[in-house]
């Protein structure tokens, strides 16, 4: 075994090896304490950060976006809904590759370009942990699909939302306005956290005038979730506050026959309530499906109705701005008779054409030969242009643009829906602002047939309309009656809102141009008399045509729509009953040529739903008109 | 010789307990039960109460103390004269590991052998001890300065062999089993300063000469997870939450919401020390490391009473490397050391460190029941 030289002293090693262990004991136990000091400064010292650190990590907030109000027409006919619909939803943290998912799910449901351009914008931009949605509207079956393979797609769900549908397709679809998915410049402007899991927001129309009111309260809901982001269970929730319903002012069934009657026909027909300034048509044609814009417009639609020469997203009711044309008459004639520079019966000669002293040019009526002598009456029942173009002079421009204001000519109605555009009552000092050059007396007579420097809005101009029938009255108009809360029913109904009357110097001069009017219907000789013969109340409207001052340069038309498009504007405006209305219309028919023709018969159409088929003309509670 | 081979109860029969008899050790098996009966609870909420994993955990355990009752019934005779043949053996197999080496999580520490895979590295931890041991035993401690560089030739070969496959954490804790060695046989504190101060430099020379710039980022990372959060970083601080979140009296057994909801990676093995700490808190962390240190200190006393140098040495290698195992995981989990793959011993769930661990057991109760009964 051990050689003999090497002898093993057994005491004194006993005696290391013993000393040895125990300072491997001590070791020990110093080594011990140190894990015990780390130990209590965690679970003691820091204890309330690290509980803290421990609750953010399971709970999370997440919120229940709010139900959006549905929106009824003034007869409860349903006009914005919402349908339940399955989306596929990714959340970016749970996806290894994108690319790899996004080829796999195709197999599975289909994802067209622009579902995957507009996935990948916002996967981009957007915070890793919240679900992006790559499909909208899954169809059944593809939902059934994607259920059995679901647990081949970590961070990829269903998510059942609801989404708005139109179901009276494109029918008001310039009033009531669509939704859209919110982009970057709405991102500013709205309340994001109110916003949470909303993807949607109104873009144009009642839909974006009436948002906030729409669109309700975010709920919000903590919940546990495990490390892979899965829900476990709702710790506490505050349940989102739907959006109103909303009770507009307008009458689906007029809408339809409004439209209907514009046909292909490319213009505006917009009727107001005069009693109460409700807006009861809203038609711009053509028009377009806004449920297309629900949950994205794919671009080659969109182009194609953006590029349309028909302008079908062009607004024509609120954003058109066309000259008034002769409509205009009925307020310089009243302009006339309430500055006491016209003799209602007194006659001036009309020759065919009028000159001003001193220059060659001759300013011409529309009709050649001359409508002879002239009292007011025939000037509004011929719609004689010479006896404006004397009348103007007369007046001046000064008292004309004072006198056209006070109907909301210069402004904007205050209409509640979105995108409204003012009209122009041109004056001496708005000439001077926005052309710097002085007035020309020519401009007056001009102004004084409603062509030159005016422009009105359908909706301004039956808005002025609605005013001259009620004596001055001037009511803003208005597209929403009332709101109605969908969880108690609670009905708020919205104020008329007066604005500041016109002044009336004398009603019978306000009497005698409205019955100058009915003369435009009911006389043999009326610009609008074939509207007239048979109507069984009592109309007063005036026609007018708006001159076309040529075609844009860079747009290309066939010869035949050349022609077509050169023609004048055809304009009506009329109030019935006349010395009770009930209800103002205007028309306005892009190249439709004649205002009596083409624009009147669309706004008798009109008349007739409201008062014959709708039973306004003999309310059945009938004692108490005023 | 002869008298190492003559069993114990031929000399003297003066008092045979059942446990001296059975070659069993109450205290240390009492110890033993008692971390397997709360590995067995911890588990089961670690898991997320799969009641599978602890039965195969039950398993395991039976194995484990299946092989250390085995063990114990060895002398510790021959496993001295084995010693060197083990220790050779480890290292052909290490060889062979890196030669034929199967890829198991990205290293090549496993040998399919057919029936089972196991890892070599795992013989090499008590074929060290052993080896040292069985070297420096015959002869006059504290040992000649050539018989240490001997001995440290020992350590350093089958190391580097493990550090190659490469499993750094594994191979600093083979190399500590040697080192252990050497401390108990007395090698004085000035050289053991030394060779730290010599590791040390050979280190940092390393860093800054030898390695290229991905390679020391990987340093970095290794010495400070934390600012990796969503790598490296994300297991520390994750577990750094779980046991700073369970406070004082911790949130319940099967409470833990890191653990339950899959924020704690890892829960079950290398990290499950986290778990432990956030359902029990700091009392229950108080239990578990008493019922710790009161194995390391029977495990010492049972080396300080063995009655020869090569059990005395192996015996104390031995319950050190168990207390590093211990230090190093808590040290790791509650973000103190940086993060090595060591399993909490006989916590963690997991085969074949945790056989080692018990035939390492085995050791201490044969070495303590097969001494000879001297007259007081």
């Amino acid at each position: 075994m051990a050689k003999p030289t090497t002898l093993k002293d057994h005491f004194r090693e006993t005696r290391l090896f013993t000393h040895r262990t125990i300072t491997a004991l001590a070791f020990t136990v110093v080594l011990m304490l140190m894990l015990m000091i780390r130990l209590v400064n965690l679970q003691v010292i820091e204890h309330d950060t690290y509980a803290v650190l421990s609750d953010n990590n399971r709970v999370h907030i997440a919120a229940l976006p709010p139900t959006r109000g549905l929106i009824f027409d003034r007869n409860g006919v349903l006009l914005a809904q919402n349908l339940p619909s399955y989306s596929l939803q990714v959340v970016p943290e749970q996806v290894d590759d994108v690319d790899i998912t996004i080829e796999q799910l195709r197999q599975l449901v289909s994802i067209t370009e622009d579902d995957e351009r507009r996935f990948r914008k916002r996967y981009q931009s957007s915070r890793r942990f919240k679900p992006i949605t790559l499909r909208t509207r899954l169809s059944d079956e593809e939902v059934a699909r994607f259920a059995v393979n679901r647990h081949r797609f970590p961070g990829v769900d269903i998510a059942a939302r609801l989404y708005r549908h139109y179901p009276q397709g494109s029918l008001a679809v310039h009033a009531l306005g669509y939704i859209g998915r919110i982009n970057e410049r709405e991102l500013q402007n709205i309340d994001t956290s109110n916003y949470e899991g909303t993807d949607f927001i109104g873009k144009t129309g009642v839909e974006k005038f009436y948002e906030d009111i729409l669109h309700g309260e975010v709920g919000v809901q903590q919940v546990e979730t495990n490390a892979q982001g899965r829900t476990l269970r709702v710790l506490e929730q505050t349940p989102p506050e739907p959006g109103l319903n909303l009770h507009l002012t307008l009458d689906a069934d007029m809408q339809r026959i409004a439209e209907q009657a514009l046909g292909e026909e490319r213009g505006a027909v917009v009727a107001i309530d005069p009693r109460d300034g409700s807006v009861l048509v809203l038609a711009s044609m053509p028009g377009f499906d806004p449920n297309l814009f629900v949950g994205g417009i794919d671009s080659k639609t969109y182009h194609a109705l953006r590029d349309s020469p028909d302008q079908p997203l062009f607004n024509r009711v609120l954003r058109g701005r066309y000259p008034p044309g002769s409509t205009l008459k009925s307020f310089v004639g009243l302009a006339g008779l309430e500055y006491g520079v016209v003799e209602p019966d007194a006659s001036i000669y009309c020759p065919g054409w009028y000159q001003l002293d001193g220059d060659d040019h001759k300013y011409r009526d529309w009709k050649k030969s001359g409508h002879g002598p002239v009292d007011l009456n025939r000037s509004l029942v011929e719609s004689c242009d010479v006896y404006y173009y004397d009348l103007a002079l007369t007046l001046g421009i000064d008292r004309i643009s004072r006198f056209l204001e006070p109907f909301g000519l210069n402004d904007l109605t205050g209409i509640d829906t979105s995108g409204e555009l003012a009209g122009l009552v041109p004056s001496r000092e708005w000439k001077r602002r926005a052309k710097r050059e002085p007035w020309y007396p020519g401009e007056t007579l001009i102004t004084g047939i409603g062509q030159g420097f005016n422009l009105v809005t359908p909706l301004a101009l039956a808005s002025a309309t609605a005013t001259l029938s009620t004596y001055g009255q001037h009511l803003r108009p208005r597209i929403v009656a009332a709101t109605e809360d969908p969880d108690t029913g609670d009905v708020v109904d919205f104020p008329v809102v007066s604005n500041i009357a016109v002044p009336v110097e004398d009603h019978a001069n306000w009497h005698y141009i409205i019955k100058a009017m009915t003369d435009v219907v009911h006389s043999r000789h009326g610009t609008a008399r074939r509207i007239g013969h048979n109507a069984p109340y009592e109309i007063a409207g005036k026609t007018g045509t708006a001159q076309v001052f040529g075609i844009k340069q860079d747009e290309e038309y066939v010869e035949e729509d050349i022609q077509k498009r050169l023609r004048d504007h055809a304009l009506f405006i009329a109030f019935a009953p006349a010395h009770e209305p009930k209800i103002a219309v205007a028309v306005i028919v892009e190249n439709g040529g004649s205002g009596g023709a083409v624009a009147a018969p669309i706004a008798r159409k009109v008349m007739d739903v409201w008062l014959l088929d709708k039973g306004h003309l003999h309310p059945k509670h009938a004692g108490k008109t005023p | 010789m002869s008298l190492l081979d003559t069993p114990v109860h031929d000399l003297g029969q003066r008092r045979r307990s059942l446990s001296q008899s059975l070659h069993i050790d109450p205290s240390l098996l009492l110890g033993l039960l008692l971390l397997s009966g709360i590995s067995l609870f911890v588990l089961y909420s670690a898991s997320g109460q799969d009641i599978d994993l602890v039965w195969r955990q039950v398993v395991r355990l039976g194995v484990g103390f299946t092989v250390m009752f085995a063990i114990a019934q060895l002398n510790p005779a021959p496993l001295k004269r084995w010693a060197p043949w083990i220790f050779a053996i480890g290292l052909g197999l290490l060889v062979a590991v890196l030669v034929a080496g199967e890829i198991g999580k990205g290293a090549q520490r496993w040998l399919d052998l057919g029936v089972f895979r196991f890892q070599p590295s795992e013989v090499m931890k008590l074929a060290m001890p052993m080896m040292v041991a069985w070297y420096l035993s015959d002869h006059p401690l504290p040992p000649t300065a050539k018989r240490l560089a001997v001995a440290c030739l020992i350590i350093i070969v089958p190391t580097l062999l493990i550090e190659r496959q490469p499993d750094l954490g594994t191979a600093l804790l083979v190399a500590s089993t040697g080192i252990f060695v050497l401390l108990f046989a007395g090698i004085s504190w000035r050289l053991m300063a030394a060779f730290a101060a010599l590791g040390a430099a050979g280190a940092v020379l390393k860093y800054f000469y030898f390695m290229h710039d991905y390679q020391r980022q990987r340093v970095l990372t290794f010495l400070n997870p934390e600012q990796d959060p969503l790598g490296a970083g994300y297991h520390i601080i994750q577990s750094k939450i779980a046991i700073g979140s369970g406070g004082l009296y911790g949130k319940g057994w099967l409470n833990g919401t890191q653990s339950q909801l899959n924020f704690l990676p890892e829960h079950s093995t290398d990290f499950i020390f986290a778990a432990y700490a956030e359902e029990f808190g700091l009392f229950g962390i108080l239990i578990l490391l008493a019922i710790y240190l009161f194995i390391i200190m029977r495990g010492l006393l049972i080396a300080v009473q063995a009655q020869d140098t090569f059990t005395r040495l192996l015996a104390g290698s031995l319950v050190m490397t168990f207390f590093i195992y211990i230090f190093v995981n808590i040290g790791m989990v509650s973000g103190l050391l940086p993060v090595v793959g060591l399993p909490l011993p006989l916590i963690s769930y997991g085969g074949t460190s945790m056989v080692t661990l018990m035939a390492a057991f085995g050791i201490l109760m044969s070495i303590h029941t097969h001494r000879k009964l001297l007259p007081r």
